[in-house]
């Protein structure tokens, strides 16, 4: 049994088909670890053992009912757990925030709709910075989540819980979201495989807002391979967001033996300079290595602006939260304080008690940049410098098929190291936020190791709806190189 | 020393779609308190708006019938202010690209031909909010997100009018014009459509005094009130001396006069950006000739018709197509009556058959004489089978419910008119012997004896005499 702890969700889904396990077990197998490595990583912030195992015996009998029926998803009966940004029907969502600490919502969001519909059996919910602002995980009222290579360091954020539970081996898959690199900074500090897809690919309904044009859901497993399967049941049309793409639904795993032969690899200046750490820098060009030997080259490209992305970020993406997060006022659901005397008072108590000191420094900013007499001079300032933005990355995919880089500028960092620095902090997502702006998917791929044994992550950025491609390349690169199957020890001594 | 008085209006019309603007939400009136409020509506974390694309079509409608421009790419943006009984703490609205630009109507204030023409400076779609209620709380308030996301389309004009005549005028050609369309119900009563008056004053010639707006005003009194109280206020207080501050005002119903509410200073800034959760909204010209399809004969178009067609004056044309309803009624009835009857049925129903209705308190939809009713008695007064005075009779009795139509009430009640000239020469040379002192009054000069004479012949008859025939044969008679 303890070997399917680190195997691939193909790999589960043939042990489920043949019935050598079945879904209640493959449950009990990963609560159990959950139970016991969870205290000291704190990754789950809300576990339903009945639930959970009510949801596997659901797929059980599925996979009973309709064996061999192709109705049945290869995903049914697969547990994973979900980012708390996620709304869940009877489980609570607090998106990291004292403000919803009590928040059950009466529905669930499109994607938790969806891994449901295909069987997937839910784990728990798991710790992410509050809002899903941050890149430590520091920022969680429930504390922060433990990095599984090192529990002196940070997951990464926003989506920490996520990584760090899969690093753990404590669930095969996780749902994360990213809005500046909150899959794929994670991804790469815990040695993760995650994939943020182009804008308006995954439906944004029920997923609790923090930058609405930039936010998008996405998969993080061990593997790109993992990641075609999840995204195969997250993605498409979704009538209840209106920014969501009507396109048809596509097999994002057709196309993962493509051979490599003559791919077009994309290096920018910008994100070989200054700023990258050298073990960061040593693992990456040993993965291009790689990829040359695989038949891919190598071309210099410009993204000139991507300099101005944080700055750009940091004024489009605190206004748009600015104005998400006044829902939180304590009128109708969430935090409100107990004491007040008149209605001012009442939301000024409400929220400064129950929001965060990160989140109230994105709402002032947010608040400032949209002030009369400023709007200008940032908002729309900043909204050209995303157009240009999304003009280099056009630009430079007509050299290329796909863009490489690295996708945090370190690996994990210690508690505290940033904390105190809001813009240090800010710029541990200056490779991931460009794509954000763009709209464009990025991936992030474990691609060795770095000071201290920690891992290191490649990043890949594609065009638009490119998915499949990126997909493709992280695939044929996973199957010559076994990092994406490393565990952390404390996975392994818990087997 | 004279003042210019200088008005504009915002109107907030409630669109008649049967769900709300951004959720699937029911619209009706008068439910139980959020109720008819959605996860959307009470704005719960995650949710997304969807736009209703039937608030769009009115938007449209609304912009063809004014004349306007019609963006084809308009951007939704978010009002930001916190509010209990608003669930976002935004306000879904247009700030920048509102989806209709310019156009305008016609306004006429008195009895004239003369129309002016009331420049609309746009027309946006947004959200409603919800209702707070402060009373049954025992000192809380009770928020109601029934309202909530409501469509409104918020109808914006040029500060072209001079008088709160002129603005009740506007007021009410607007009121009108949304319930011809099918756009709004037009009830005030419950907030359907409701108006903020912007009012300043200023010498002749001068630039724009410093405005203050009157808030939500329910009905066309209380406009007209309000605006003659705050005029007068602000010119008392610029001839003492004082300046005018820019303000919002709440005019009170019971004392009739305005108060500030807040000051400029204090106003929010409500950090527009356009709203990341909605794309722009794009309405093909595809889109607006379906929806043009669509539309009714507009008042306008109507109006130039009837003068152009049937020769009635602009007058007339502009009170006929006072509603779709009236000018339904107007246009049933003319078809029964034949067009060379146009300006007596014009004249029956702005006289007789409105003031009936306005004495009963009934609209014209309801009106217990039909349009064919109506044009029957108008086609016997033509044929000289009744008199006018005869025809106010019929007009009772068909109001009255009894007889299939006019004719039928003439022959029960024996009502022709005698026209036969022999009849009338005998009436008329029994008149002349019975009333020998008349003959001989009017002989001597006394005019008013002849119409004695005439009224005596009419009473004989019990008033079916035609009256030109016994005015002609008196006349004859008496060898004038």
């Amino acid at each position: 049994m303890s070997e399917l702890i680190n195997s691939s969700l193909r790999e589960l889904s043939a042990a489920l088909a043949a019935k050598t396990v079945s879904a209640v077990e493959l449950a009990t197998l990963f609560l159990d670890r959950i139970e016991r490595l969870n205290p000291a990583l704190n990754a789950f912030i809300a576990l339903d053992r009945d639930q959970t195992l009510v949801q596997a015996q659901a797929a059980d009998a599925a996979r009973r009912v309709g064996a061999g029926a192709p109705a049945i998803s290869p995903l049914c009966g697969i547990p994973l757990a979900h980012k708390d940004i996620f709304c869940t029907r009877g489980w609570r969502t607090s998106c990291g925030s004292k403000m919803l600490e009590n928040f059950v919502a009466p529905y669930d969001a499109h994607v938790v709709e969806k891994l449901a519909g295909a069987g997937m059996v839910m784990l728990g919910k798991l710790n992410m910075d509050e809002f899903a602002m941050g890149s430590s995980n520091e920022s969680s009222y429930f504390g922060p989540v433990k990095n599984p290579w090192d529990l002196a360091c940070v997951p990464g954020g926003s989506s920490g819980g996520s990584a760090a539970a899969i690093a753990a081996r404590l669930a095969p898959a996780a749902t994360g979201t990213d809005t500046g690199g909150s899959i794929r900074q994670p991804a790469a500090l815990c040695g993760l495989t995650g994939l943020k897809p182009t804008y308006g690919a995954v439906s944004r309904y029920g997923m609790i807002a923090f930058a609405s044009s930039l936010d998008q859901a996405g998969p993080m497993a061990k593997s790109a391979e993992d990641c075609a399967l999840l995204l195969n049941a997250m993605a498409g049309f979704d009538a209840r967001d209106s920014t969501s793409l009507e396109r048809p639904a596509e097999d994002y795993a057709r196309g993962l033996e493509q051979p490599l032969a003559g791919l077009k690899i994309g290096l920018p200046q910008e994100f070989f300079g200054a700023g990258m750490d050298d073990d960061v820098r040593a693992a990456v060009e040993a993965a291009l290595a790689e990829y040359r030997k695989l038949g891919a080259v190598t071309v210099e490209v410009q993204l000139p602006n991507s300099g101005l992305s944080v700055p750009a970020y940091y004024v489009i993406a605190p206004a748009e939260a600015s104005s998400n997060l006044s829902r939180f006022d304590g009128v109708r659901y969430g935090y409100r304080a107990p004491d007040y005397a008149d209605l001012a008072e009442m939301y000024s108590r409400s929220r400064a008690q129950g929001f965060g000191a990160e989140v109230k420094r994105r709402i002032l900013i947010g608040t400032y940049v949209l002030s009369h007499g400023y709007y200008d001079a940032y908002y729309l300032q900043a909204q050209k410098i995303r157009r240009l933005i999304a003009a280099d990355f056009k630009a430079a995919f007509e050299q290329c098929d796909v863009i490489m880089g690295p996708t945090s500028p370190s690996v994990a960092f210690a508690f505290g190291a940033k904390s105190a620095d809001p813009v240090q902090m800010y710029l541990s997502d200056i490779y991931t936020i460009s794509t954000n702006l763009a709209g464009l998917p990025g991936m992030s791929l474990p691609c060795g190791f770095g000071r201290n044994n920690m891992p290191v992550g490649l990043q890949i950025i594609g065009n638009l709806f490119d998915e499949a491609k990126m997909l493709n390349v992280a695939h044929k690169y996973q199957q010559v190189t076994d990092w994406h199957t490393r565990m952390p020890k404390l996975a392994e001594v818990a087997k | 020393m004279n003042w210019e008085v200088v008005i504009g209006l915002e109107t907030h019309a409630q669109l008649q779609t049967r769900s709300k603007i951004f959720s699937g939400s029911s619209t009706a009136f008068g439910a139980e308190p959020n109720v008819q409020a959605s996860a959307v509506d009470i704005a719960l974390p995650g949710v997304l708006p969807v736009l209703n694309r039937e608030a769009v079509v009115c938007a449209i409608k609304f912009g063809l019938a004014v004349g306007a421009t019609i963006a084809p790419r308009s951007v939704f943006a978010r009002k930001n202010y916190f509010y209990p009984d608003l669930p976002k703490g935004y306000q879904i609205s247009q700030f920048e690209i509102p989806v209709v630009s310019g156009g305008g109507l016609d306004i006429r204030v008195g009895a004239g031909d003369t129309a002016k023409f009331v420049h609309l400076t746009r027309a946006h779609l947004e959200e409603d909010a919800g209702k707070s209620l402060h009373e049954d709380f025992h000192g809380r308030t009770g928020i109601d997100l029934n309202r909530a996301g409501t469509p409104l389309l918020e109808i914006v004009t040029e500060p072209d009018m001079r008088s709160s005549a002129e603005a009740v005028a506007y007021a009410r050609a607007l009121h009108a014009l949304v319930q011809w369309i099918g756009i709004c119900d037009g009830n005030m009563q419950e907030g359907s459509f409701r108006c903020d008056a912007n009012v300043s004053v200023r010498r002749p010639g001068e630039p724009l005094g410093t405005r203050r707006e009157i808030k939500n005003l329910n009905s066309f009194r209380f406009m007209q009130q309000a605006i003659d109280f705050e005029v007068q206020w602000q010119i008392n207080e610029i001839e003492e001396g004082r300046a005018i501050r820019q303000a919002t005002v709440l005019f009170d119903p019971d004392t009739g006069e305005t108060r500030a509410m807040r000051t400029k200073e204090d106003a929010h800034d409500y950090r527009y950006f356009p709203d990341p959760d909605l794309l722009p909204l794009e309405i093909t010209a595809d889109w607006i000739a379906l929806v043009r399809s669509g539309l009714p004969e507009l008042p306008q178009a109507m109006q130039q018709r009837f003068q152009s067609e049937l020769g009635l004056s602009a007058y007339d044309a502009a009170a006929l197509t006072a509603s779709r309803e009236m000018a339904a009624y107007f246009e049933a009835a003319l078809e029964s009556a034949g067009r060379d009857n146009a300006k007596p049925v014009a004249n029956w129903i702005m006289g007789e058959l409105s003031a009936r209705l306005n004495k009963e308190g009934l609209e014209i939809a309801a009106a217990p004489l039909s349009a064919p009713q109506l044009a029957g008695i108008v086609r016997r007064i033509a044929d000289n089978t009744i008199s006018n005075k005869i025809a106010r009779d019929v007009f009772d009795a068909l109001w009255a419910g009894e007889g299939r139509d006019a004719d039928a009430v003439i022959a029960a009640r024996g009502w022709q008119q005698i026209t036969d000239t022999g009849a009338i020469e005998a009436l008329v040379d029994e008149v002349l012997a019975a009333n020998q002192k008349s003959v001989e009054e009017f002989r001597a000069g006394k005019e008013k004896a002849f119409n004695a004479l005439v009224g005596q012949a009419m009473k004989a008859t019990k008033g079916k005499a035609n009256p030109q025939q016994v005015t002609d044969l008196l006349k004859k008679k008496l060898g004038v």
